[in-house]
């Protein structure tokens, strides 16, 4: 499935070697939440003060030398479910609040566009934040923050076996299909049985995996062999950051640029 | 039917990650103490599984769609509520990260939402009416009433933190018509899927089962849960009194209601009272409010498009100015790192 090795996709980003994949997975994920938190703190009907939030997502996949198309594309992949609850607002809140000569713009379409802004941002700012980490280095920065290290460790595992399970389940749905020539759906019991093989399976490779892990000292902990340092340059980072997302929320920059640039009052 | 983090307010966000992260450290405790040494392995390649078991579409009898598995259920069933728990919670964080399937914000609310219900809702109801008994039919309809409750559950709690967070302008009411009926039968295939797949393996390969299943059901400890909840709600008070979306939304239905009727220059005391409690509450006042406030007041029509006009159009071009900005800069750090030569490719 496609799905899947996009997946792994990100996983060879995290590996990339740049400035922003040498800062602390820590420094990173604080700041990221703090953008998030940022960003949804506005109001509804805001959109030109989420513009320069923008900056955040592009200089980190810039700097982490990391495509952005296939980070773009994720993006969009995930967006129906906010798209339909969104969509209804343009007709459940119809009061104009501005005007562009004589286009009249309700708040509904105003928070119809906020919330895909926001939601481009709110995304895009995650999938980055993995792409220049990691999923080790994030892994052990989750359990240095406190999250429980069964969490963590449950969390690195699912992602080890992801791939070998789904391709598992791939290899069985096709060999599926291709004994069923002609026929359209499977009936529900040969799906839920297929579901249940593939689950005997599972337990089996736990099982065994549980066994080789025994049998070379494993005692429920994973570890990383390369220790987290916390530097001054990624306190420079967080704190740089988040100077910018409170200058960025204190004061609408785009409207005043927007007024230098017209001669206005700036 | 995950939360997105475009839908969900700093407050909900906030109060729901204490209540999903609370439950995940009890969860986290009661695994720990299991003496059951497989169970890491275990519960990791299982929330492998039902990843690749969420690929397979089941149909929806009489509606012509199809669902997927959401698993809760299933894995209450093999691992016992509280591993279950984590596992969804795994399971959900890397679908936020890598999938983009939810977000870091609304995190809290798709654990609490898609993790809690099935593992400590459904389940027991499972449990109290399957009761050992070792009809087939009845344990089909124990899963279909749990999965159905968690499911009904599931989706309401995402029509609550969507309404709390007033960011969508849906009604409580409409949101819930809308989402209750489409979990409906989700929540029935849930149900006979489980039993079904549960139903095979033990046919197949009755030991099997064996090695995944809890050594003995624990119940939650109630007064912890008891506490972890008024801790959610005291922090979620705070934080909803302090972000300003909540005053905002308020200031400006009340500004909408004002403009619709007449303009009074004059504002009413509830305005004044208002307003002094929004300007002391707000820690960043919010630019965009100050026109908001002035749509209201304005006493000319003309004055008022102008103002309206003119905000409009020098925000435009300033977005439109700091978007380039914003992506001419991208490029420059990139062209920066690009002249570089890469330390150890991968």
């Amino acid at each position: 499935m496609k799905r899947w090795r996009e997946i792994g996709q990100m996983d060879e980003f995290g590996r990339i070697d740049s400035p922003v994949h040498n800062l602390d997975p820590r420094a990173k994920a604080v700041t990221t939440i703090a953008f998030v938190a940022t960003v949804m703190s506005f109001h509804r009907h805001e959109i030109t003060a989420l513009v320069p939030f923008l900056l955040y997502p592009v200089a980190l996949l810039s700097a982490g030398r990391i495509p952005v198309g296939p980070v773009l594309r994720k993006v969009l992949l995930a967006a129906p479910f906010v798209f339909f609850v969104a969509v209804l607002n343009p007709l459940l809140e119809r009061a104009p609040v501005a005007s562009i000569g004589p286009i009249v713009i309700t708040g509904g379409w105003l928070s119809f566009a906020s919330i895909l802004f926001r939601f481009v941002l709110t995304v895009g700012a995650a999938l980055t934040l993995v792409a220049c980490t990691g999923v080790q280095r994030l892994g052990a920065g989750l359990e240095s923050m406190g999250v429980p290290y069964t969490l963590v460790t449950q969390i690195l595992f699912l992602y080890r076996y992801l791939f070998l399970i789904s391709d598992h389940g791939t290899r069985m749905f096709r060999s599926m299909e291709l004994r069923s020539v002609g026929a359209r759906t499977a009936p529900f019991h040969v799906r839920a049985s297929l579901l249940g093989s593939l689950l005997l399976r599972s337990i089996d490779r736990a099982e065994r995996v549980h066994l080789a892990m025994s049998s070379r000292g494993f005692d429920g902990r994973m570890r990383t062999l390369d220790a987290l340092r916390f530097r001054a340059s990624d306190a420079l980072f967080v704190a740089g950051w988040v100077a910018f997302f409170a200058v960025a929320r204190t004061w609408n920059l785009p409207l005043v640029l927007g007024d230098i640039l017209a001669g206005g009052p700036g | 039917m995950h939360m997105s983090d475009a839908l969900v307010s700093p407050a909900v966000g906030g109060t729901m990650w204490i209540l999903s992260g609370g439950t995940i450290g009890l969860c986290a405790r009661k695994v720990r103490q299991s003496t059951r040494d497989n169970l890491v392995p275990m519960m990791g390649i299982l929330g492998a599984f039902v990843f690749a078991a969420q690929m397979v579409n089941f149909p929806i009898p009489l509606t012509g769609s199809s669902g997927h598995l959401g698993g809760g259920l299933l894995l209450s069933l093999l691992l016992g509520p509280h591993a279950a728990f984590l596992v969804i919670a795994s399971v959900l964080t890397v679908q936020a990260f890598f999938f983009a399937d939810g977000g870091l914000l609304a995190l809290g609310c798709n654990i609490f939402n898609l993790g809690f219900f099935p593992a400590f809702v459904a389940y027991p109801v499972y449990k109290l009416i399957s009761g050992g008994n070792p009809r087939p039919a009845r344990h089909y309809a124990a899963a279909v009433i749990a999965a159905v409750a968690a499911l009904q559950l599931g989706a309401m709690g995402v029509v609550m933190q969507t309404s709390l967070s007033s960011i969508s302008e849906l009604s409580t009411a409409a949101f819930t018509a809308l989402m209750l009926p489409i979990h409906l039968p989700i929540g029935i295939v849930e149900g006979l899927a489980t039993v079904a797949i549960m139903a095979f393996v033990a046919r197949a390969h009755p030991a099997g089962i064996a090695l995944a299943r809890p050594a003995a059901p624990a119940p939650m400890p109630a007064g912890m849960l008891v506490w972890f909840a008024v801790a959610a709600m005291v922090t979620g008070g705070l934080l909803s009194w302090f972000a300003s979306t909540r005053p905002d939304g308020l200031e400006w239905s009340l500004a909408r209601v004002a403009g619709r009727e007449e303009p009074s220059p004059g504002r009413t005391p509830a305005h004044r009272a208002l307003a002094q409690i929004q300007s002391r509450t707000t820690i960043l006042p919010d630019y965009n409010l100050r026109s908001t406030a002035g749509l209201a007041n304005q006493e000319t029509e003309g004055g008022r498009t102008a103002e309206r006009t003119g905000t409009s159009i020098s925000g435009i071009a300033g977005g439109l100015a700091t978007l380039l900005l914003v992506l001419a800069v991208g490029a420059c750090i990139r062209s920066c790192s690009r002249a570089r030569p890469p330390r150890g490719t991968p």
